[in-house]
């Protein structure tokens, strides 16, 4: 078994009006499904959340402020499993809540 | 005659724990074993005296003085407290320290007491020798006891105790509360060993049912124990008695006459002991207080719904989640399993069964007992398959005759 880091990307996306019972449901699909993993014994690690606010420092010392409307998709956050090779983590991949957000996942080997 | 035996034993039991203690605290746990004979020599003197002469009328008071003198006897005797001891305590500054200072009183019960179970947590021994070396010091059992308790015999279990003691004599373990700042760490051992102990008693090896009570009255005993002082009355001290209480509600439901255990979904929910789920929710309320959500937290928020019968969806959605949570902290197969039935629960069979398809929990007899449950209806052959593997898997002969019966409802 191989670490994998599964990296989550999500179109922009103001979550500041949404209502709190939506929030609700969103969370729990994100906890249902991280849920499955981690009943699997495929967890290593549940990653960190990331707030919505940001900046960016670019070459020249130029500093921007998110949401980042010039990326497609931004980073949301980050979870580590543990698979045999590079497709197991990508089947575990599916069912992530990310893509019916329209965002993606993305599956790299921690080395 | 028999229930006046009954009544003593009971009595030695609560007071060897005690009178160790105190003894220990004095003379230090380097002199562990002498305290046990001491208080063994007491016991024994009791019973002969009281057999002729009847039962005084405050056998405890009666205890501590004998306790008291023998001690002094022993001590004298072997000049242990002339060479070794006196000198370490007058080294010391409490030079006012005498032999008279062997007080039974309460406080000083409950502080050798508290202390004791602190000692014993030490992380210098291994959690089972730990388990072993509460049971004896701290609740009483017998050597016997504890050997039917593990499925052990007497030498191992003496050879363990034995093991034990000695680590707390080269490790130099001190009977003291930890500092302020160590205190969090260490308590989290000691209501780890607490844990055990209950679960020892819960889900236990033995078939000895009132030996299974008397573990988790013990590890509730000292649960309580903790609760009644600042330094260790925390939320999570307060999660896991909620959690015990809860479990412990059930303790009569869940057993027959005919020494089989009651499936929860089969209890009778009359049995259950409403005092002690109120206990519970009293300790659930307390352990609310502060941001730190333990294990113990997560377990007793779910043994919280299992004594309510009735299901709703509310109930098994929240179960859901803890389990969930539950799963990032502490990751067990049994936790898989309920996690994967409380989304059967919560989100439906084809859900559940999908999820369960992925544990591959091959050597689990509960595994397939789920799988059996999830296919029922949808394929009834594959679920009688996976009966039948949960049949052959089964270790004891009432699991067995439950899931023959499920197999024989699918055909």
């Amino acid at each position: 078994m191989k670490d994998f880091m599964l990296i989550f990307r999500q179109p922009s996306y103001d979550y500041s009006n949404t209502p709190k019972e939506e929030m609700q449901a969103i969370g729990k699909k994100w906890a249902d499904w991280v849920g499955g993993i981690a009943a699997q014994g495929k967890l290593t690690n549940n990653g960190t959340r990331l707030a919505l606010e940001g900046k960016v420092l670019k070459a020249g010392g130029v500093i921007t402020d998110g949401p980042f409307v010039e990326i497609r998709e931004r980073l949301g956050s980050f979870i580590v499993v543990k698979a045999d090779s590079l497709e197991d983590a990508t089947t575990l991949a599916h069912g992530c809540p990310a893509l019916d957000a329209n965002g993606s996942v993305e599956i790299r080997a921690i080395i | 005659m028999e229930k006046a035996h009954e009544s003593l034993k009971q009595l030695f039991q609560q007071e060897f724990s005690k009178m160790v203690a105190v003894i220990s605290k004095l003379f230090g746990l380097q002199h562990i074993e002498i305290a046990e004979d001491i208080v063994s020599e007491t016991f024994l003197l009791a019973t002969e005296t009281w057999e002729t002469k009847g039962i005084p009328k405050n056998p405890t008071a009666w205890l501590y003085t004998v306790a008291k003198q023998k001690t002094l006897y022993h001590f004298r005797r072997n000049k242990i407290f002339e060479k070794k001891v006196l000198p370490e305590l007058t080294s010391r500054e409490e030079k006012t320290i005498e032999i008279e200072a062997l007080n039974f009183s309460q406080q000083n019960i409950k502080d050798s007491q508290l202390q004791m179970l602190f000692a014993i947590c030490t992380p210098a021994i291994a959690s089972e020798a730990q388990i072993g070396l509460a049971l004896r010091i701290l609740c009483g059992f017998g050597i016997d006891e504890i050997a039917e308790a593990f499925l052990s015999n007497k030498e191992t279990i003496n050879k363990r105790l034995f093991r034990a003691k000695e680590k707390l004599r080269i490790e130099k373990v001190k009977m003291e509360l930890p500092s302020e700042h160590e205190i969090v760490n260490r308590l989290d051992n000691v209501l780890h060993i607490i844990y055990l102990l209950f679960s020892e008693g819960y889900y236990s090896k033995t078939q000895n049912q009132i030996l299974q009570k008397d573990l988790c009255l013990e590890a509730l005993r000292l649960g309580v124990m903790l609760t009644t002082y600042e330094r260790t009355n925390r939320p999570k001290t307060n999660a896991l008695m909620a959690l015990m209480c809860f479990h412990a509600s059930r303790f009569n439901a869940r057993q027959t006459n005919e020494d089989a255990a009651v499936l929860y979904e089969q209890q009778n929910e009359a049995l259950w002991d409403t005092a002690l789920i109120n206990q519970g929710n009293h300790f659930l309320h307390l352990s609310a207080q502060g941001d730190e959500i333990s294990s113990y937290h997560l377990e007793a928020k779910i043994a919280y719904w299992h004594c309510i019968k009735e299901d709703t969806r509310e109930k098994w959605e929240d179960i859901l989640q803890l389990y969930n949570q539950l799963l990032l902290v502490n990751y067990s197969p049994s936790v898989a399993l309920n996690r994967t039935f409380a989304l059967y629960k919560a989100n439906g069979q084809q859900a559940a069964l999908l999820e369960a398809e992925k544990l591959k929990l091959e050597n689990n007899h509960f595994y397939f007992l789920l799988l059996g449950e999830l296919y029922k209806n949808i394929d009834n052959i594959k679920a009688t398959s996976n009966l039948k593997k949960a049949y052959a898997l089964a270790k004891t002969q009432t699991e067995k005759q439950g899931i023959q019966e499920k197999i024989d409802s699918l055909t």
